[in-house]
C-alpha cells in the first residue's frame, strides 16, 4: 500500500534531484561560453539567455540589477529565493524524500541526505569561479549517485514507478524547453556545413544535455548538421535523454502500475498518445510543421500529464 | 546540596560492581581512540538523518543530539525494584484516567480537589464516560527518574501525552554495537531492540472491537518540520506501518480512512504524535491543519483506537504529579514503590510563601511545561535572573510548581577533559495494552556540562546508551 502523498513526494524527490543534475549542465555550458573569445559570444548578452533557458529571468530581475556572470550563477546555483536554483532543487529532493523515508532504501536516503549536509553548508563567498566547475561536477555525480542508488536497491514496486515518472517527465520538460529556447539556430537554412558560430551554437546545445561526444557516436558527419541534432534530441531512441526515450520510459512506468493497480485513467491514454506520436514522426514533417509549435504543444501535454497523475493516484 | 551519587564510584573510591567491567576497559582506552569513536558515532548519525530540531535556533535547525559513548549500567536487581515501581505507577495512571472520566471517585473521596482536575485545562470534558478499548488511556509513558542515591530513585514526571526519546534509545545502542562490539562480549547486556514490535503488538491489542483480521495501524505525523519527525518515521518504518499527516486521513461514514494510491484503507489504531488540541479541528482547535476533522466523534463511536487516548495529560499535569502517592494509593491498594518529589504548589497561599523565600534553592515549573523551557533552577540561576523570575511567579502563582533541587545522581562521560562524572536522568519507555511491557533500561539523559542538572536535550543535554545487565 503506498499513500497517496507519498508517491507525489516520490514524483517530486525525483524530478527534484533530475532539475538540479540539468541545472548544473546548463550552468556548465554557460560558464564555458564566457570563457570562449568573443566573435563566438552572439549574443548581446549570453547570460539573459541562460535564465531564460533555465526559466529563471522572472525571480532573477526580482533580485538583481543586472545579468552579470557572478549573479546569474549566484541565482542558478545557490539562491534560496529561487526554487529552481541547484540549492532549492536539492533541499526539496530532501525534503520530499524524508518525508517518505520509510519507502526509501538506506541509499537511497543517504545519497539525498548527504548531498543536502555538504551542500547547505556551502556559502556564496565559497563560489569562486575556479571553483564553480568543480561543484557542478560534483551536483551531477550525487544526482548519479541517487539515480544508481535507485536503480540499484529500491524494490520494483509501485513507489519506484512514481520516481521514474517524476524523473522522465522532468528530463523530457528540459530537453523540449532547451531545443525550444533555441529553435532558431536549428531551422534548416539551405546546405553548407554552417559557420564556425553555428557549430559552436550546436556544440553548446548539445553539451547542455551531455550529448556532444554521444552525437559523433550516433552520426557520422564530420561537423554537426542541425537537422540531426534535433533528430537526435527529439526521436531518437537510443538517446536517454530524448523526447522519444523519456516517454517510452514514462508510457512503462504508467502501465507496469496499470498491472499492478488494475485500473487505468486518463493519464494513461495522454502518455500512450504522446509515445506513438513521438515513435512516429518524423523531422521533416515537424519541421514542415513548425519545430517551435511543435515543442510548445509537447510542454504543454507534459505539464498536462503531470496534473492527471497526481489526480489519477491521490497526490494531494 | 549533599554530596551526588556516582554510580561508577563508591564513597570510599572503590568501583560498584555493575561498572567493574567497563572501568577496567575505559583505563586501558586513550582519550584519543574515544574521540575517534565519538567521530565515527556523529558520523553514523548524521548520514543517517538522526537529528533533532531545535525550536527558535533558525542556523541549525537540525542538529545532533550529543552521544555519550559511556553507557549507564544498572545491576539486574536495580532494574528489578525499579521496573516493579514502574509497573505499579502505570497501572495506577491508567487507572486515574479512566475514574475522572466516569465516576471520579477520587474526587468523591476527597483524595484529590475536583477543581484541581476539572477546571485544568488538560482535562477533556468531550472525553466524560468515554471507554475505550481495554480501558487504556495512555498506552505509552515515558516515566522520567531521577537517582539520589544507593535505594533511592524519585520520578520526576510521568509523560502520558506523547513521549519521545524511545528512538534514540533504540539508534544509541546500535551505534554502541557498533562501535564497541568487545564490551558487548564482556557484558550480558538485556536486549531492547524488540521495541518496536512490543509497540506494534500493544497497538494490535487495542483495536476496536469490529475489527477481525490484521488490524490496519498507523503513525500520525505533524510532519517534517516537527522536532521529533525522525523518530516518527523510524517507528512507523521499524514496525512496518503508515507514517501518515493529517491530509493522508479522513473520515466518511463514521470511519477512518486513507488516501493512497488505489482505493481508500480503513485505519484501525492511530498512533498520533500530535497534540490533543491539533487532533480534530471541529472537536478542538479550529484552526489546526494538522489533524483530521470528525477523528474524535469517530473515536467516540468507537471505530477508531487513538493512542494515546485525548485527555491523558491531565496525568501528567505537574499540579497532579504531586498527588500521585494518594493516587497509586488510592487505585492499587499499596504504598507506592517510587518516591515522587516533594512539590509545593504554588497555587497555595503557603506554599507560595515558602517558594519565594527559597527560591534559590528551589527548581520552579510550569505546569503545563515541558522541555526544560521557562523553568528556574534556583542554585545555578544568577541573582538577576532569580529576581526576573520572582515577578513573574507572582503575576501567575497557579502557573507554577517548586520542587527541591534535588541532588542527580552522576554517570561517568566523556568530555573534553576525558572521563568525568556528569548528572543523568532516566526515561524508561511503558507499554499498555492486553499487558503492561517494559523495555530493560530506557533513555538516559546527560547534562555534558560541568554541574548542570539541566539534560533536556533542547538545552544541550546528550544521550547515552543505558544497560541493563542480566543475571
Amino acid at each position: 500500500m503506498l499513500l497517496g502523498r507519498n508517491a507525489g513526494s516520490l514524483f517530486w524527490m525525483a524530478r527534484y534531484v533530475e532539475r538540479a543534475e540539468n541545472m548544473a549542465r546548463l550552468v556548465e555550458v554557460s560558464y564555458r561560453i564566457s570563457l570562449m573569445p568573443k566573435p563566438f559570444r552572439t549574443h548581446t548578452n549570453d547570460w539573459r539567455s541562460v535564465l531564460v533557458s533555465a526559466q529563471c529571468e522572472a525571480t532573477f530581475d526580482e533580485n538583481y540589477d543586472e545579468a552579470t556572470p557572478e549573479n546569474v550563477i549566484q541565482h542558478l546555483v545557490l539562491d534560496r529565493t529561487n526554487p529552481s536554483s541547484i540549492r532549492s532543487c536539492m533541499e526539496s529532493a530532501r525534503s520530499n524524500g524524508r518525508s517518505v523515508r520509510t519507502a526509501l532504501s538506506r541509499d537511497v536516503w543517504e545519497s539525498l541526505n548527504s548531498t543536502w549536509n555538504e551542500l547547505s553548508q556551502l556559502r556564496a563567498s565559497q563560489l569562486s569561479s575556479d571553483k564553480l566547475p568543480g561543484l557542478l561536477d560534483w551536483i551531477k555525480q550525487r544526482s548519479m549517485l541517487f539515480r544508481g542508488a535507485m536503480l540499484g536497491t529500491a524494490l520494483r514496486l509501485d513507489s519506484f514507478h512514481f520516481s521514474q515518472m517524476g524523473a522522465f517527465v522532468e528530463r523530457a520538460d528540459n530537453t523540449a524547453r532547451i531545443l525550444d529556447v533555441k529553435y532558431h539556430i536549428l531551422l534548416p537554412r539551405g546546405s553548407g556545413p554552417g559557420s564556425a558560430i553555428d557549430q559552436q551554437q550546436w556544440a553548446s546545445l548539445l553539451r547542455s544535455v551531455s550529448a556532444h561526444r554521444a552525437y559523433r557516436w550516433a552520426y557520422k558527419d564530420a561537423s554537426y548538421q542541425p537537422w540531426n541534432v534535433a533528430q537526435f534530441l527529439i526521436l531518437n531512441p537510443a538517446m536517454p535523454r530524448s523526447l522519444v526515450f523519456c516517454y517510452n520510459w514514462i508510457n512503462r512506468s504508467l502501465m507496469d502500475l496499470a498491472e499492478d493497480y488494475g485500473e487505468t485513467w486518463p493519464c494513461h491514454d495522454t502518455a500512450n498518445r504522446t509515445d506513438k506520436m513521438l515513435k512516429a514522426a518524423d523531422m521533416e514533417r515537424i519541421f514542415q510543421s513548425g519545430l517551435h509549435e511543435f515543442l510548445t504543444s509537447f510542454i504543454v501535454d507534459n505539464n498536462r500529464l503531470t496534473s492527471e497523475v497526481a489526480s489519477a493516484y491521490n497526490f494531494q | 546540596m549533599a554530596e551526588n551519587f556516582n554510580e561508577m564510584m563508591g564513597p570510599d573510591g572503590e568501583v560498584r560492581a555493575p561498572y567493574v567491567i567497563l572501568k577496567d576497559w575505559l583505563d586501558t582506552q586513550s582519550p584519543a581512540d574515544l574521540r575517534a569513536k565519538i567521530r565515527e558515532a556523529e558520523a553514523i548519525f548524521r548520514r543517517l538523518g538522526i537529528t533533532f530540531a531545535v525550536y527558535g535556533n533558525e542556523d541549525a535547525s537540525e542538529r545532533l543530539i550529543p552521544f555519550d559513548i559511556i553507557p549507564r549500567i544498572f545491576a539486574a536487581s536495580e532494574w528489578r525494584r525499579l521496573e516493579a515501581g514502574i509497573r505499579q505507577r502505570v497501572a495506577a495512571l491508567n487507572a486515574f484516567i479512566d475514574d475522572i472520566y466516569h465516576r471520579q471517585e477520587i474526587l468523591r473521596a476527597g483524595r484529590v480537589p475536583a477543581e484541581l482536575v476539572l477546571q485544568n485545562e488538560a482535562y477533556l470534558p468531550q472525553m466524560a464516560g468515554m471507554t475505550p478499548a481495554r480501558n487504556v488511556y495512555a498506552h505509552i509513558i515515558g516515566t522520567d527518574i531521577v537517582r539520589v542515591g544507593e535505594d533511592e530513585f524519585y520520578v520526576l514526571e510521568d509523560n502520558c501525552r506523547t513521549p519521545s526519546g524511545v528512538s534514540y534509545m533504540l539508534e544509541d545502542r546500535e551505534a554502541m554495537m557498533y562501535l564497541f562490539p568487545e564490551l558487548f562480549a564482556r557484558h550480558r547486556v538485556a536486549a531492547i531492540e524488540h521495541y518496536p514490535q512490543m509497540l506494534r503488538g500493544t497497538l494490535d491489542s487495542v483495536a476496536p472491537a469490529h475489527c477481525d483480521g490484521e488490524p490496519e495501524c498507523v503513525v500520525l505525523t505533524p510532519g517534517i518540520y516537527n522536532s521529533a519527525f525522525f523518530e516518527h518515521a523510524f517507528l512507523a518504518d521499524e514496525m512496518g506501518v503508515q507514517l501518515c499527516t493529517g491530509d493522508d486521513l479522513y473520515v466518511d461514514d463514521g470511519c477512518v480512512y486513507m488516501r493512497t494510491t488505489r482505493k481508500p484503507v480503513r485505519v484501525d489504531v492511530i498512533y498520533r504524535r500530535i497534540d490533543d488540541a491539533f487532533l480534530d479541528p471541529l472537536t478542538f482547535n479550529p484552526d489546526s491543519t494538522l489533524g483530521v476533522p470528525g477523528l474524535f466523534d469517530a473515536y467516540r463511536a468507537g471505530r477508531v483506537t487513538i493512542v494515546n487516548a485525548p485527555g491523558t495529560g491531565i496525568a501528567d499535569d505537574k499540579a497532579i504529579y504531586s498527588f500521585m502517592p494518594d493516587i497509586v494509593e488510592f487505585y492499587t491498594g499499596e504504598k507506592p514503590l517510587l518516591n515522587n518529589v516533594p512539590t509545593w504548589r504554588c497555587s497555595e497561599e503557603e506554599s507560595l510563601k515558602y517558594v519565594l523565600d527559597n527560591l534559590a534553592d528551589l527548581v520552579v515549573k510550569e505546569v503545563h511545561g515541558s522541555g526544560g523551557y521557562g523553568m528556574l533552577v534556583g542554585p545555578t540561576a544568577s541573582k538577576k535572573e532569580i529576581a526576573k523570575f520572582r515577578e513573574i511567579l507572582k503575576k501567575r502563582p497557579g502557573n507554577y510548581i517548586a520542587q527541591p533541587t534535588l541532588a542527580l545522581s552522576s554517570a561517568p562521560t566523556f568530555v573534553k577533559k576525558g572521563v568525568a562524572p556528569r548528572h543523568v536522568d532516566l526515561r524508561p519507555f511503558v507499554l499498555t495494552g492486553d499487558q503492561i511491557r517494559i523495555t530493560p533500561g530506557g533513555f538516559t539523559r546527560v547534562a555534558m556540562k560541568q554541574g548542570s542538572l539541566v539534560v533536556n536535550s533542547s538545552q544541550g543535554g546528550g544521550t547515552k546508551d543505558t544497560w541493563v545487565l542480566e543475571d
